[in-house]
């Protein structure tokens, strides 16, 4: 029950903040609050209750009283559809990240001035629980039911409180999610078919389509439903266009979220469907993939430098660090998954942070025209410093996650394709480039002595200071999530993999994890 | 439909319990009108009629299934329809009366024909002949001539009603055609004789000419169902008429007309033409598409709506093509059935908020939903669920219905319709959002617009809330209903 608790208090918490908005305007953000931080209390009282020993074990894939929780009940035995929830070490990983960042984007919304507070709120928590439902969902028709149901509150957050574009981006975010999610949901169909053909009984059960023998030629256009679906979410080039337009238009809690966590639940996906479910034909596509990894990479930071809107260009560089997840995940070795796994979680903490930002500017000069903007530091010095600290973040410092998430997948990528690896290892120059130019522009230069305005609050440097040193401890220390990720990894890409190039590819630099961390 | 099962012949009233209710009560209520008109006691038998046609089934059901004459049977798959059709007309019965009380003219005539198409419907799903179709089928049609021109003087409905009256006249007189090929060529008319005789036909010209009575029917059903390219009276149809009138139409008469369809195509053997679902194929992709595209543009709720039904036809008819493999009839009498209750349930929900806003606004553009999120909420909630419905959203009916017929199709491995599915479904996503989108947003610009406020009486309120309900029900937890409808029976 503990994993359908956390989906729960969710769902009951939106309802209880919308209601609570008769009492006053001021209620809905402090229930919402509340209610994101007594949902990370009651997660981390049951993690903290797991003898260390489990979290080494590898979850058996086909079994999952081997996870570190499990639950299931019947719902529609019609077609085997069962209320599957399942937690291990990556699913862990990502939960904990949302409520996180579900609690910072209550935060970044703190101050603003949106009509109808209690909706706004609501909307926010469903969407987080949607987001917890499609991590911890095992059997595919839940997942798909997840995975579609987060875009409602995500798309009203969007029309309602959004900016002036908003109609527009509401709608090409939707359609494109919506769009991709039925090739998906074909997809996840003809597998129930496929097991109902074989055993003679539905079932959307994860294990029991793990072990689904499928067509190799059949499995390829299965694959790509699911590849796309989740490329899409990710966003992967070419399939990239709706994010600028969402993360711009979306209101700042929004934002973080839509970046934060939505674009984790695409990797996710490849990571423990796309690839899980189809080995073979995931390989074969694998150059294909990685291709449009390192296209993403370059592209997105080529458009990120060419914006003038701190928003937008915040966007495309999340299309250029996400080109980054698709390729450690086809580069199909552990070293790389690892760094795809952690780009996953420092991306979603450094540009929260900077949309977090972005959204404080544009409430407190009403533009996000980096062009009107300069001098900044002058005037608001704290907010100057942590912006510098994650644009420093963003671009791949050494010492901070995201050097260690990139790394991780060049030193991977490599290993397979050294070429692929040069072209990508140009986005942490572009990085760089653009970077910079957001803090050249919007905080450097002659400050305006006679613009007034308010500095970050404690509330809002309590928030920055959770991701920024979250975003230290992933650079400095990163054994403590590698370790978690790791037997996931093993049990996903070898345990149930029948492929044999893997193990073949993976000598030497499973020894090399080894080296960053010695957790002998 | 269920014809391996011994089926006794009765003409016991208890068998068909429901329409007899539903005919003695019409005529009563046309007595009534003749000596005492009063709009509201109309409305009270019409609705205690009603529901007590729906208390009829229960006997009812304790004796099917049963063949009562040769011409109409009283099974599991008739009285599924049955109830719906009831519950349909009575939610139309109840929305009706706030609607007529502002238009002025008299009103009990309305009620009267109401139930006069709801027992066209009833005839319909339980018909096994094609005598009995073509009387339920004309019932409901002669009803709605007059209930989509009743209240009003203006053009649009006298032109809508015109428009239906012609082409339902055109569609009718092809269908008999079509039937009286039939019977040159099998010499029979009842469902299940033509599907033995069928079996039995070897000469080609006789093929032939059964071939062409089939397309012929078809070709009729397709106007009342409104597939393309036989959709062209849809739109005015939908606009012209008075809101309640455009919710019954799009609910019980295509829902009844295509049970019956589908008890047609399926005992009558017809899916043995590999010719005629070909072009059963063709006209889904057609409707499916031409239906989303046209939708588009609409500004006007009932046109969108109206669109959107092609396209909702068009999906239901995968089903009838997937009948065409024998092994998985089954699923697709189980998804059809599903889908329709599904669609019929939500536009149900969608035209009972159009009719409660109409009361109040003249036209029904979508400008006219504009805000309606913070004007009135549980109103634009059930039409967002609504719409979320139509698009096949998770946690509604819709889905499940969807789901159903995705499932069906990939069952008989028809890629292509699958495809049109997904791109028609991708589509419509956006027309629907646009509703939803409308509702969300104020006009800053202009606050002085006042929009005057919508009153609902509490009988509506209550009517909405049931719908929201059921949508949801159906959508979160469909077991009860997938187990029943998998006891309906090819």
């Amino acid at each position: 029950m503990f994993l359908l608790n956390l989906i729960l208090i969710l769902l009951a918490g939106g309802a209880l903040a919308w209601l609570s908005e008769r009492m006053g305007a001021q209620w809905p953000r402090q229930i919402a609050l509340l209610v994101v931080l007594a949902d990370l209390v009651y997660f981390l009282i049951k993690i903290a209750k797991i003898p260390v020993a489990n979290f080494a074990l590898t979850p058996n894939a086909s079994d999952p009283s081997s996870w570190l929780f499990a639950y299931k009940a019947e719902w529609i035995p019609r077609f085997g559809i069962n209320i599957e929830l399942a937690m291990d070490g990556l699913s862990l990983i990502l939960v904990m990240l949302t409520l996180v960042l579900g609690a910072v984007a209550i935060v970044s919304s703190w101050n603003e001035k949106n009509d109808r507070q209690g909706f706004f709120q609501a909307n926010i928590l469903w969407t987080l629980a949607g987001v917890i439902g499609v991590f911890l969902a095992l059997d595919l028709f839940l997942f798909f039911l997840f995975w579609e149901v987060m875009l409602v509150p995500m798309y009203l957050l969007i029309a309602i409180w959004g900016h002036e574009g908003k109609a527009y981006a509401s709608m090409k975010f939707f359609i494109f999610t919506q769009l991709s999610g039925l090739l998906m949901l074909v997809a996840i169909l003809v597998l129930a078919k496929l097991h109902h053909s074989a055993t003679g009984v539905y079932s959307f059960s994860y294990f029991d389509l793990l072990a689904l023998d499928i067509n190799a030629n059949f499995a390829y256009w299965l694959m790509l439903g699911f590849f796309i679906a989740f490329v899409v979410k990710l966003p992967g080039f070419p399939f990239h266009t709706w994010l600028p337009d969402a993360h711009t238009q979306a209101p700042t809690a929004g934002s973080v979220i839509l970046a934060g966590i939505l674009l984790k639940t695409g990797a996710y996906g490849l990571i423990r469907f796309t690839v899980p479910l189809f080995p073979a034909a995931a390989l074969e596509f694998a150059p294909i993939a990685m291709m449009l990894g390192v296209a993403g990479v370059i592209y997105g930071a080529i458009l990120a430098f060419a914006q003038n809107d701190f928003k937008r260009l915040v966007a495309y560089s999340s299309v250029s660090h996400m080109g980054f997840v698709l390729l450690g995940v086809f580069a199909w070795n552990s070293l790389a998954l690892q760094g795809a796994v952690m780009q996953m979680v420092a991306h979603g903490f450094s540009t929260a942070a900077l949309f977090m930002i972005a959204g404080a500017l544009q409430q407190r000069l009403h533009t996000r025209d980096m062009d009107k903007m300069g001098g900044l530091w002058h005037n608001m010095p704290r907010m100057g410093a942590v912006a510098l600290f994650f644009v420093l973040a963003s671009l791949g410092l050494p010492g901070l996650g995201n050097f260690v998430a990139e790394f991780f997948v060049l030193v991977g990528l490599f290993a397979v394709n050294p070429w692929m690896a040069a072209f990508a290892a140009l986005g942490l120059i572009t990085a760089a480039v653009y970077s910079l130019i957001l803090m050249q522009k919007a905080f450097y230069g002659k400050p305006n002595e006679n613009l007034k305005v308010a500095d970050f609050g404690s509330l809002e440097m309590t928030a920055m200071a959770v991701m920024i040193i979250g975003l230290i401890w992933l650079g400095l220390y990163p054994q403590p999530v590698l370790d978690m990720v790791q037997p996931v990894l093993n049990s996903l890409y070898i345990e149930t993999n029948t492929v044999p190039l893997l193990e073949n590819r993976d000598v030497g630099l499973i020894e090399s994890v080894n080296l960053v961390g010695g957790s002998e | 439909m269920e014809m391996s099962i011994p089926v006794t012949i009765s003409m016991g009233s208890q068998a068909m319990l429901a329409p007899l209710v539903l005919s003695l009560a019409s005529l009563g209520l046309m007595m009534q009108i003749a000596f005492w008109r009063h709009s509201t006691a109309s409305w009270v038998i019409c609705c205690v009629s009603i529901l007590a046609a729906m208390l009829a089934l229960v006997p009812m059901s304790e004796l099917s299934p049963i063949l009562v004459t040769p011409i109409l049977i009283n099974d599991q798959f008739s009285l599924f329809f049955s109830f719906l059709i009831l519950l349909s007309t009575l939610v139309i019965a109840v929305l009706a009366k706030d609607y007529l009380q502002n238009k002025s003219g008299e009103n009990e005539e309305f009620y009267l024909l109401l139930m006069l198409a709801g027992l066209g419907g009833l005839i319909l799903v339980s018909a096994t002949h094609l005598a009995t179709f073509l009387l339920g089928l004309e019932l409901l049609g002669v009803a709605l001539y007059a209930l989509i021109a009743y209240p009003e003087r203006g053009h649009l409905p006298l032109e809508a009603a015109i428009k239906y009256l012609v082409l339902s006249g055109a569609a009718s007189a092809i269908l008999l055609f079509g039937f009286a090929l039939i019977y040159a060529a099998l010499g029979t008319l009842s469902f299940e004789g033509i599907g033995i005789a069928l079996q039995s036909v070897e000469s080609n010209d006789k093929d032939i000419i059964v071939l062409m009575g089939t397309a012929m029917v078809f070709t009729g059903i397709g106007f009342k169902l409104s597939l393309v390219p036989f959709h062209m009276w849809t739109p005015d149809v939908y606009q012209g008429a008075p809101s309640p009138v455009t919710g019954f139409l799009a609910t019980v008469s295509k829902g009844a007309i295509f049970a019956a369809l589908l008890r047609f195509f399926v005992d009558g053997q017809l899916f043995q033409y590999q010719g005629l679902l070909l072009a059963l194929s063709i006209v889904a992709i057609a409707s499916m598409l031409a239906g989303n595209l046209l939708a588009l543009r609409q500004s006007n709720l009932k046109r969108l709506l109206a669109y959107s039904s092609i396209a909702h036809m068009g999906y239901l008819l995968i089903v009838l093509v997937v009948c065409g493999v024998q092994e998985n009839a089954q699923l697709a009498l189980e998804s059809g059935s599903f889908y329709l209750a599904a669609y019929v349930i939500t536009s149900l929900a969608a035209f009972a908020v159009m009719t409660i806003i109409s009361q109040h606004e003249e036209s029904d553009d979508i400008a006219d939903v504009r805000g309606l999120f913070w004007r009135h909420p549980l109103l634009a909630t059930t039409l967002t669920i609504a719409m979320l419905s139509l698009a096949g959203i998770p946690l509604t009916a819709g889905f499940i219905g969807k789901f159903y017929i995705f499932t069906a199709g990939i069952s008989g491995s028809l890629w292509l319709l699958l495809g049109a599915l997904v791109i028609g479904s991708g589509i419509g996503i956006y027309y629907y959002l646009r509703v939803i989108f409308a509702m969300t947003q104020t006009d800053s610009s202009d606050t002085n617009t006042v929009y005057s406020p919508v009153h609902v009486s509490l009988v509506a309120k209550a009517v909405v809330c049931l719908l929201v309900v059921l949508m949801l029900y159906l959508g979160v937890l469909p077991q009860g209903l997938m187990e029943y409808l998998g006891t309906l029976s090819v």
